[in-house]
């Protein structure tokens, strides 16, 4: 975490300086500027622990071949560059056939970050660049992030793609540029807004209603009902991470 | 003493040369202020501290989820971006121009977008 030197010699001379002149309030003399405080509405109060967000989503629903969640995610978070190489190309969620050889048994799914409770990319960052915000979202701070991709190796799910070229058709509200690893941020941009994810959206308006959002801790919530109700997978149990986002129909 | 008051003139005359041709070769920055209004803070303040606004809300706001501060970068773009180019970046772009004019490199472009109210359009998959 980046927290700038506060006690700066100058900041210290200036905070003297307004407590000679009294307080530092109206009067202070011609020339000296007091700063106007902004009427703007107050800023959020921010992630809360009490909040768990989570996903769940229904592999009976969806559908293969559909790519709906896919695009919306890309078209949200500007991910829009060709690479010579589409191997190295950014991948935030994925779709994903699989087909059981004995029974035959298809399924279909997307995969994304998991936002694990214990989050292995954050253990091995050595910069603190991967962080799970208080609410559970797992994000990278870009301005800690030194792209060595560590958290690539240790993510369980492939979550994570590292940005190769130079961008500069990046939306507004979400940040990304060359040498910093990304992945699945659950649109927190939206998240903190009150929306709900793009790709959630873009699968009810396909009409496939696959993928469900919400607050896992809230117990009135759709999703944590539905998990309280049906059988839900974490993918890799075994790992003990409790992932937040589930699976029903795997 | 005519040969001294001669030489000092000389001189004096040699440096005022020297301060126009140097002042005349260091180009003051451009600031256009597109949108005028009420800044978050006077331009004293501003012009001194922008740099620990941003950087102190920027970790409240991505680690906490703290939203809708008074200084945020999108807030300072959305009043400074040039009305012909869209943008703070640029020749006489706002935040250029100062930085170019001060030789203080910024890497905020590398990530953020400086063109206020940009859409991003996606790639097919
Ligand atoms: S799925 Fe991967 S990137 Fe996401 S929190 Fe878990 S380890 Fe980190
Ligand atoms: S690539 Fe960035 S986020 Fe990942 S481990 Fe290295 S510094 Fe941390």
């Amino acid at each position: 975490m980046t927290e700038p030197n506060d006690k700066s010699r100058r900041g210290f001379l200036g905070a003297a300086a307004v407590g000679a002149a009294g307080l530092g309030v109206a009067a202070i003399a011609p020339g000296l500027h007091l700063i106007e405080v902004s009427q703007a509405s107050a800023p959020s109060q921010g992630a809360s622990s009490k909040v768990r967000w989570g996903m769940l989503i229904d592999t009976t629903k969806c559908a293969s071949g559909c790519d709906a969640c896919v695009k919306a995610c890309n078209t949200e978070n500007g991910i829009n560059e060709v690479l010579k190489d589409p191997r190295q190309a950014s991948q935030w969620i994925r779709k994903i056939d699989l087909k059981d050889p004995k029974s035959g048994i298809a399924h279909s799914l997307p995969m994304m970050c998991q936002h694990c409770e214990h989050p292995p990319c954050v253990d091995v960052c050595p910069t603190g660049a991967s962080m799970k915000r208080a609410d559970g979202i797992v994000l990278v701070d870009r301005h800690t992030c030194i792209g060595c991709r560590y958290c690539m190796l240790a993510c369980p799910y492939k979550a994570r793609s590292f940005v190769h070229m130079t961008l500069t058709e990046q939306n507004p509200e979400v940040p990304r540029g060359q040498g910093c690893v990304e992945s699945c941020t659950f649109c927190v941009q939206r998240v903190d807004k009150g929306q709900i994810p793009a790709c959630v959206e873009a699968c009810a308006n396909a009409e496939h209603n696959a993928m469900l959002f919400g607050d896992l801790n809230d117990l009135n919530s759709a999703i944590a009902q539905r998990v309280a109700q049906v059988k839900t997978t974490q993918v890799r149990a075994d790992l003990k991470l409790n992932v937040g986002v589930r699976y029903q129909g795997i | 003493m005519v040969r001294l008051l001669a030489l000092m003139a000389f001189l004096i005359m040699g440096a005022v040369a020297s301060l126009a041709a140097h002042a005349a070769g260091v180009p003051k920055p451009v600031i256009k202020i597109e949108n005028p209004g009420q800044c978050i803070a006077a331009t004293e303040d501003m012009r001194v501290n922008h740099m620990n606004m941003l950087g102190h809300q920027r970790d409240r706001s991505l680690r906490q989820g703290i939203r809708g501060e008074k200084a945020n970068l999108n807030g300072c773009i959305n009043c400074h971006a040039s009305k012909t180019t869209g943008s703070v970046i640029g020749k006489d772009g706002f935040c250029e121009s100062c930085h170019t004019y001060t030789a203080v490199k910024v890497d905020c472009w590398q990530c953020h977008q400086p063109k206020a109210g940009y859409k991003a359009a996606g790639i097919k998959p």
